[in-house]
């Protein structure tokens, strides 16, 4: 099958500092993979490089086939939940709503049918009652769950999260992961930045190792052992003996 | 319309009142931008502009000083922002250095046309702390019918700009461009500044941006109804000043306009709905009695059971 994504010689920097050197890979459909590194590894610039938030230096990035731009209808995101103002006066299923503004066409108003879109993915998320609540007043774990429904009425072939599981509660770390599962037996693919080593091998098929390039890539049965751990971390990680034993 | 004004006089109000409503939408756009103080640099920045293009028309040409006034703000928010990208100084202090700087030229230069010959006949001060008594029919037309472009403008987009301020980069990621919405917005900030300072003034053109919107923000949590209270208390904040100022002979607008506006805004503070200090004050003392009469009864439960 030809890949949902494809990497060649990717090259980019954040300030003067070259973050990612000669990245490349590519995904295949129905995949549900991690994204694993250190901190300052630039799995938060990768994703900005490919959904071209960041400049690139060099190298070509590929969606089913074509460019970003042509793809972008096909594409969901899911920035990191620090990223917004969650003062911003709007409410949960408003939010929501943001997803389908592509769809619903620019300068144009959402009618019932986006409204009941909206409401069904919140519903999804275990979300429904708490739709015209302010943002504000959401939980972390609960902000983190209107901003997957958010990309879930996007309906798109191809996700991007960025650490969805950073400081949400064991409720809602259940309710993204049974989401993203679903996704995947949907034969949606998924790409996810995720920071627990711990959970990698239960959450995710394949596993993406970076420290600013790529260190292994693969089934995560294959290449999820401590050798590659040891690449990508080098000496900064202390829990494998605790889990070996 | 109010009664014993001039025909003329209604139309400046009418005129500042739509101003106002105009000013009171860009500035809740500019408070979610967090931008607030842009919009203080960006008219401060506008007065070299207008100088020169008196200069340069030779006369009080409005048109051509309101685009020397758009120039020279502009070039001020390319300054901040080159200042903010290539130097290690911090958006704050560039705009702070803006808009002293392009004051200072900006005095600089009114000095000296003052000291020409006839310059000092110019009206040209009242752009300091505007004098709405001194708009001529052509001004105010040209005011009001802008202003209410920027309205509809704001208000047609409601959803794309709520949108591009709560979260810029999904924004992108459908389909709104983020580059095309920061230049809508920084035009519809620099307009409604340069057409607002003859009124205003650019001292205190940014009270009139900033005001309403903080004071909206403690009556709702909607962003819509957050942009139409906004409205209401600049129109009203236009309107009243304007009002007031036309009582006296020779009193400059500006004043009077941001001191009406302060006065919503203290009303608003102190009454609104959202975390008005009134709200916070009955809270508290609610939680308080209620926590009080927990409190008692559950030592009277302790005293029971240690009794």
């Amino acid at each position: 099958m030809d890949p949902v994504l494809q990497v060649n010689q990717l090259n980019a920097s954040y300030r003067k500092n070259k973050v990612l050197t000669d990245v490349q890979f590519q995904i295949a459909p129905g995949t549900l993979t991690g994204i694993i590194g250190p901190n300052g590894a630039g799995k938060s610039t990768l994703l900005k490089v490919l959904l071209e938030l960041h400049p690139r230096l060099s190298g070509t990035v590929s969606f089913f086939g074509t460019t970003y731009a042509k793809a972008k209808s096909r594409i969901g995101y899911v920035p990191q939940r620090g990223t917004v103002d969650w003062d911003f006066p709007t409410n949960a299923l408003d939010v929501v709503m943001m997803g389908l503004y592509g769809k619903i066409g620019w300068l144009r108003w959402p009618t019932r049918k986006h409204r009941e879109l909206a409401l069904q993915a919140l519903n999804e998320m275990g979300m429904a009652d708490y739709a015209e609540r302010q943002i504000s007043q959401l939980s972390g774990g609960q902000q983190q769950r209107v901003f997957l429904a958010r990309a879930l009425v996007q309906d798109a072939d191809l996700y991007f999260l960025d650490e969805p599981l950073a400081g949400v509660d064991a409720a809602t770390e259940r309710a993204i992961m049974n989401t993203l599962k679903l996704l995947k037996e949907q034969g949606k693919t998924v790409l996810v930045v995720h920071h627990d080593l711990q959970t990698v091998a239960d959450y995710f098929d394949h596993v993406f190792m970076l420290n600013r390039t790529v260190v292994a890539h693969g089934p995560t049965a294959d290449v999820f052992h401590q050798n590659n751990i040891y690449r990508t971390y080098g000496g900064t990680i202390r829990w494998m003996g605790e889990k070996s034993g | 319309m109010i009664l014993g004004l001039s025909h003329n006089a209604q139309w400046v109000l009418a005129s500042t009142l739509i101003l106002g409503m105009a000013a009171g939408v860009v500035g809740c756009l500019a408070y979610w931008k967090r931008q607030s103080l842009m919009s203080d640099a960006l008219s401060h920045a506008a007065l070299p502009g207008v100088i020169i293009g008196f200069v340069l028309a030779g006369s009080k040409n409005m048109p051509v000083m309101i685009l020397g006034a758009a120039v020279s703000a502009l070039l001020g928010a390319m300054m901040i922002q080159w200042i903010r990208t290539s130097s290690r100084v911090k958006e704050d202090a560039a705009m702070g250095m803006v808009l002293s700087v392009f004051f200072g030229l900006g005095i600089m230069l009114l000095t000296w046309v003052n000291r020409m010959p006839g310059g000092n006949q110019s009206g040209l001060d009242s752009f300091i702390f505007g004098q709405a008594a001194s708009m001529v029919r052509e001004d105010v037309y040209t005011m009001a019918i802008t202003a209410l472009l920027i309205l509809a403008v704001s208000l047609i987009g409601y959803k794309e700009w709520k949108l591009y301020l709560f979260d810029p980069a999904f924004a992108k990621g459908v389909g709104l461009s983020r580059a095309t919405m920061n230049v809508i917005y920084i035009v519809l900030l620099v307009v409604v500044i340069v057409i607002g300072i003859q009124a205003v003034g650019v001292i205190l053109m940014a009270a009139l941006l900033i005001m309403p919107s903080v004071s909206a923000r403690y009556w709702t949590h909607s962003f819509g109804w957050m942009m139409v209270l906004s409205a209401v208390f600049g129109g009203v904040s236009g309107l009243a000043g304007t009002w007031i100022s036309t009582m006296g002979q020779g009193w400059p607008t500006g004043p009077f306009i941001v001191i009406a506006a302060a006065a919503l805004f203290v009303l608003s503070l102190s009454f609104g709905m959202r975390k008005g200090l009134l709200v916070i004050a009955l809270q508290h003392r609610a939680q308080r009695k209620k926590l009080s009469g927990t409190a008692m009864s559950s030592s009277a439960v302790q005293r029971g059971g240690w009794g």
